[in-house]
């Protein structure tokens, strides 16, 4: 194990009294391995990456980088980790190269290295045409490629991603999914946090879901998928009158119960084989001449997780205390709604071809 | 400035999934070459870096260095000149060592300001998970700042020559008093730089800054002589270190006048006062600075 961590316990004081951040959080992240922290806001996802950065102190528990005490010798542990942040932490004056040769200077590479070093990373990020302006005029995914180049001035041992895509819109996702991936792909051991189970899914080999700051699943994507069932089929009805019977032609193809929405109009089911499921529960509704309004399948989102595991929906409105303290700031709530507008994207249906 | 960085040895291109021939530096560089007062120099030095390339990118702050300090000068002496006297001495005279220490004291709000943003921005995330000497970021912001003052310095004294303004001592006796309204400056960015990491926001930072610095600047005897205040108010300004500061930075120039000095010991050894001030705001101010900073993250 690269990362060893046992009973983290974080408790912030606010005025509507003690908020705890995590109570008791253990990891285990296996050298050369990706491991993304799954849960919504407010869980204590970058409470942990802040501890295990050396940038908060622990309460309670012990934190363990190769080998090195986290709490009892952060500056060692500095030197062989790198981190990127759901802000993109870059000084908006300086050029991208400017950013990254600042960062290889404060790890001590020494200047003719750092200036090296930050070349390669421009060139490697695909930002050579930008490399030479002030960060200010970039957007939103260049800041973040070159806060991620940042990470990688020295070549960590372990690359903490706090949030990588939270706020960037779907195409600049992908794009900088494809860079983490061929980080992967070198054998980096990552630790990332997000609350999207696409973004876990598609990067880590193990997922932890956290809430309330205690760990409630973990296993790799597959079993998690396997508990939740890998896709949902959706049928929205013209009249909700159709929906007892809608509820019944669902149920014989899905993998667990059914559920109706609120209005009666929309039911969905967790089902194994998606494409097999939606054509039979297509065929089954024609024949009991039920009018559809809309029908498709998607997948299961941070939300069916959160239903399933913990029989509560993953509060995305409440709670914002993940970051080191417990108001909810302007930023928070930027933060929130800029969350709010991308589980909106990612929770659209897939089209039926 | 890095000739004593030894390069660290670079790896050899090796193969991997990231492009090819991309080379890879070693992880661990070799600290034990470098002895900490280097280190600790040479961080100090790379973040001053930054803040002074940030001074030649933000006209704003450069306007603010430069514009609003012959604003000063020009609006005190030309305008309210006329209307206010001063024993034994011409306004202009004995206006200008006001203007600067008013203006020196003004400057180190650029410390406050810019530690609340970064820490907003999580710059100071980005610094605190380096391997960097802690005092590194601070060092390096007020650094900055005694560079924006040393520019206002030499702005203001051309405006202040250009309207009747004359230093009547020797020339080392006025590099002293530059010196020392800008150690007293540079102390005092230590000072706005906790306040800056212990606010909330960056906008909360200018609204707290003006509540210390408009008694700090304007209760003294910056623009008036302190003996016409009320008592209370005379009280506070004689005992305000700024007022030390305006009177040192008189008695170097040579702009007191023949008015008496008013029988407090402060203002009777202005320039002990000063030095005096200035070794309690660092002894004070940088521990706490670093202490504060080794616990700070982005909100």
């Amino acid at each position: 194990m690269i990362i060893e961590a046992q009973g983290l316990t974080k408790t912030y004081q606010s005025k509507t009294g003690p908020v705890h951040a995590l109570t008791g959080l253990d990891l285990q992240v296996p050298r050369g391995t990706v491991k993304a922290l799954l849960g919504p806001n407010g869980a204590g996802k970058t409470t942990v990456v802040k501890m295990l950065t050396t940038l908060i102190r622990p309460d309670a528990g012990t934190a363990v980088i190769d080998g090195i005490d986290v709490v009892r010798n952060p500056k060692s542990v500095r030197r062989i980790i790198g981190v990127s942040g759901q802000y993109a932490a870059v000084d908006e004056n300086l050029t991208g190269f400017e950013n990254l040769e600042m960062v290889g200077r404060l790890y001590h590479l020494g200047g003719a290295a750092a200036r090296k070093r930050a070349q390669e990373l421009i060139d490697l990020f695909e930002l050579t045409a930008a490399g030479n302006r002030p960060v200010k005029g970039f957007s939103g995914g260049m800041r973040r490629r070159i806060d991620l180049a940042g990470a990688l001035v020295i070549n960590p041992k372990v690359l903490f991603l706090d949030e990588p895509t939270t706020g960037l819109d779907p195409r600049s996702r992908i794009a900088l999914w494809d860079v983490i991936k061929r980080l992967v792909a070198d054998g980096t051991t990552v630790l990332l946090t997000t609350q999207y189970l696409e973004e876990a899914d598609q990067l880590a080999d193990d997922i932890v879901v956290i809430d309330d700051g205690r760990v409630i699943a973990g296993g790799t994507s597959d079993q998690l998928k396997a508990q939740i069932g890998g896709h949902r089929v959706v049928v929205a009805l013209v009249d909700a009158a159709d929906s007892a019977a809608a509820r019944d032609i669902l149920a014989r193809y899905g993998s667990g119960d059914p559920a109706v929405s609120a209005d009666g109009r929309g039911v969905d089911v967790a089902v194994t084989d998606g494409p097999t499921a939606l054509q039979n529960i297509l065929a089954d509704l024609r024949s009991a001449e039920i009018t559809l309004h809309d029908a498709g399948m998607r997948r299961p989102t941070l939300d069916d997780v959160f239903l399933k595991l913990t029989g509560h929906k993953a509060d995305l409105t409440v709670n914002d205390d993940d970051s080191a303290g417990p108001k909810l700031s302007k930023r928070a709530q930027a933060k929130r709604d800029q969350t709010r507008g991308a589980n909106a994207d990612t929770a659209d249906l897939e089209e039926v071809k | 400035m890095s000739a004593r960085h030894a390069s660290v040895p670079v790896e050899p291109p090796m193969a991997s999934g990231l492009a090819p021939g991309e080379s890879r530096v070693a992880t661990l560089p070799p600290l034990p070459t470098w002895n900490p007062l280097s280190l600790w120099y040479s961080d100090g030095w790379t973040v001053t870096k930054r803040n002074l390339i940030k001074i030649k990118r933000s006209p704003d702050m450069l306007v603010f260095a430069v514009i609003q300090p012959i604003m000063f000068v020009l609006l005190f002496s030309q305008v309210y000149g006329g209307a206010i006297a001063v024993a034994g001495s011409d306004y202009t005279q004995f206006l200008m060592a006001g203007i600067f220490a008013q203006t020196v004291v003004f400057g180190a709000t650029f410390s406050g300001a810019a530690m609340a943003l970064d820490l907003k921005e999580g710059i100071i995330d980005r610094f605190r998970s380096l391997p960097m000497n802690a005092s590194a970021v601070l060092i390096g912001r007020t650094n900055g700042d005694l560079v924006l003052n040393t520019i206002s310095m030499v702005i203001m004294m051309a405006t202040g020559l250009a309207v009747g303004w004359r230093v009547n001592t020797s020339p080392l006796e006025v590099l002293a008093g530059v010196g020392l309204l800008l150690l007293f400056g540079y102390a005092f960015s230590w000072v706005m730089a906790l306040l800056g990491m212990s606010v909330k926001s960056p906008e909360v930072i200018n609204n707290a800054s003006f509540l210390i610095l408009f008694p700090l600047t304007f209760v003294s005897n910056a623009f008036v002589p302190s003996e016409t205040l009320p008592t209370v108010l005379r009280t506070f300004a004689e005992w305000n270190p700024v007022s030390a500061l305006v009177q040192a930075v008189r008695q170097l120039f040579g702009n007191l006048g023949t008015a008496p000095v008013p029988d407090v010991w402060t203002l009777q050894n202005p320039i002990q006062t000063v030095l005096l001030g200035i070794t309690v705001m660092l002894l004070v101010f940088v521990p706490l600075c670093i202490r504060k900073f080794a616990s700070i993250s982005s909100r």
